[in-house]
């Protein structure tokens, strides 16, 4: 790497990582590395550092390098952020600490177990079901702009999981189905193709589901793609609260 | 498949019971939600006005002691924070829809804080009407 042979004179940045090697045993610690400063560099550009020139050892994810992939989440000072979106000029001359995302379990270094979340979009059904199937020769399923408007916001989620990181409630309770799922159970619920409200409604207008959330608001400060969970969860309550009102004033009504 | 995949011990991150002091954003949705004693508690003491309507005076004199002046002074920041929490979330609660643009959240946030102004000096001007 051509950082590390510009000489002795190149300003240096510590970085203080969290290791757990399950292998070597069940203690955590944390490491310090010394790698160059540059004020181009993100984080994720100093732990690759690390991975190829000091300590192969070291486990983390990444894939993308731009805030679409939404693989390398991790705690920087505290917060959850995307590594290949926090810049070392942010922090510098101070040192870094580097986490694991908080709120999940870790399986070794800043790697975490992901199958609760993947688990819940499967809960809330996070894909789109079509409200009528009809035959390819018969054409897209069309929608205006506006109904585009409507859940557009929400689409943007990229499954970082930075939000359950930031999230209290998650982290007193992993039943909690949390903002990112909710947030994209409302995203296909506002869809003006999709038909299946009605199932998602008994995982999502549950206890587990929105009524657990303390509207914290952490989950939205943190996105990085302006989703605004905390937003998608309180509008989900006031849909189930109007769905209820509706249910017990107008028994004899139309769902 | 089939295989059996021993799978290694997971490190599990357990919330720290100070976990509210460790964000600052934490720390503030902490005051926001206590806060909320204040409104509560406020709201209760103005309920014993209705058991002291025969004795109007009685309950002036009461509100005007030391102790009642020292918890209205408490209470009363309490609940201006609290409604200002309070009305900043309430665009993101109150999504409105004008074609395909949204209304804009400052606009009804705004339209919130004028209707608490209106309410409060129509209050403050019945109040200040019989004095």
């Amino acid at each position: 790497m051509e950082a590390s042979k510009t000489g002795q004179t190149e300003s240096m940045i510590e970085l203080e990582v969290f290791r757990y090697l399950p292998d070597q045993g069940e203690e955590t610690a944390f490491q310090r590395y010394s790698v160059p400063y540059r004020d181009d560099w993100v984080v994720l550009d100093a732990l690759n550092y690390v991975k190829d020139e000091l300590d192969g050892t070291l486990s983390f994810r990444w894939s993308c390098r731009m805030g679409v992939c939404g693989s390398c989440g991790m705690m920087v000072n505290g917060e959850p952020k995307l590594t290949c979106a926090a810049f070392l000029r942010d922090y510098y001359p101070n040192p870094i600490r580097i986490e694991p995302l908080s709120n999940f379990p870790v399986i070794r270094d800043l790697v975490i177990n992901i199958d609760d979340f993947m688990g819940k979009l499967e809960e809330v059904k996070a894909w789109l079901v079509p409200k009528e199937e009809k035959p390819v020769s018969e054409g897209e399923y069309l929608q205006t702009p506006a109904e585009l408007a409507h859940y557009k916001q929400f689409s943007m989620c990229i499954n970082c999981m930075l939000c359950y990181a930031a999230c209290p409630v998650y982290g007193h309770d992993p039943k909690f189905i949390g903002p990112a799922a909710i947030a994209l159970a409302q995203r296909y619920n506002l869809d003006s193709r999709d038909g299946a409200a009605d199932e998602r409604a008994e995982v999502i207008f549950s206890h587990e589901g929105i009524w657990q959330c303390t509207f914290v608001d952490d989950c939205t400060r943190v996105c990085p793609k302006d989703v605004d969970p905390a937003g998608a969860i309180q509008q989900a309550k006031v849909a189930a609260t109007k769905d209820w009102f509706r249910k017990v004033l107008v028994p004899w009504g139309k769902k | 498949m089939g295989k059996e995949v021993k799978k290694s011990k997971e490190y599990i991150q357990s919330m720290p019971a100070n976990w509210w002091l460790k964000r600052k954003t934490y720390f503030l949705y902490m005051v926001r939600e206590l806060t909320c004693v204040f409104v509560g508690g406020y709201a209760l003491f103005l309920l014993l006005l209705a058991t002291r309507l025969d004795d109007p005076q009685g309950f002036a004199a009461l509100l005007h002691s030391p102790l009642l002046i020292a918890l209205q002074i408490i209470a009363l920041p309490m609940v201006v924070y609290h409604s200002i929490t309070w009305i900043n979330l309430t665009p993101k609660v109150m999504v409105l829809w004008r074609g395909e643009e949204r209304v804009s959240p400052l606009l009804i946030a705004g339209a919130n804080y004028v209707l608490w102004a209106v309410v409060s000096i129509v209050i403050l001007w019945i109040a200040f009407l019989n004095s």
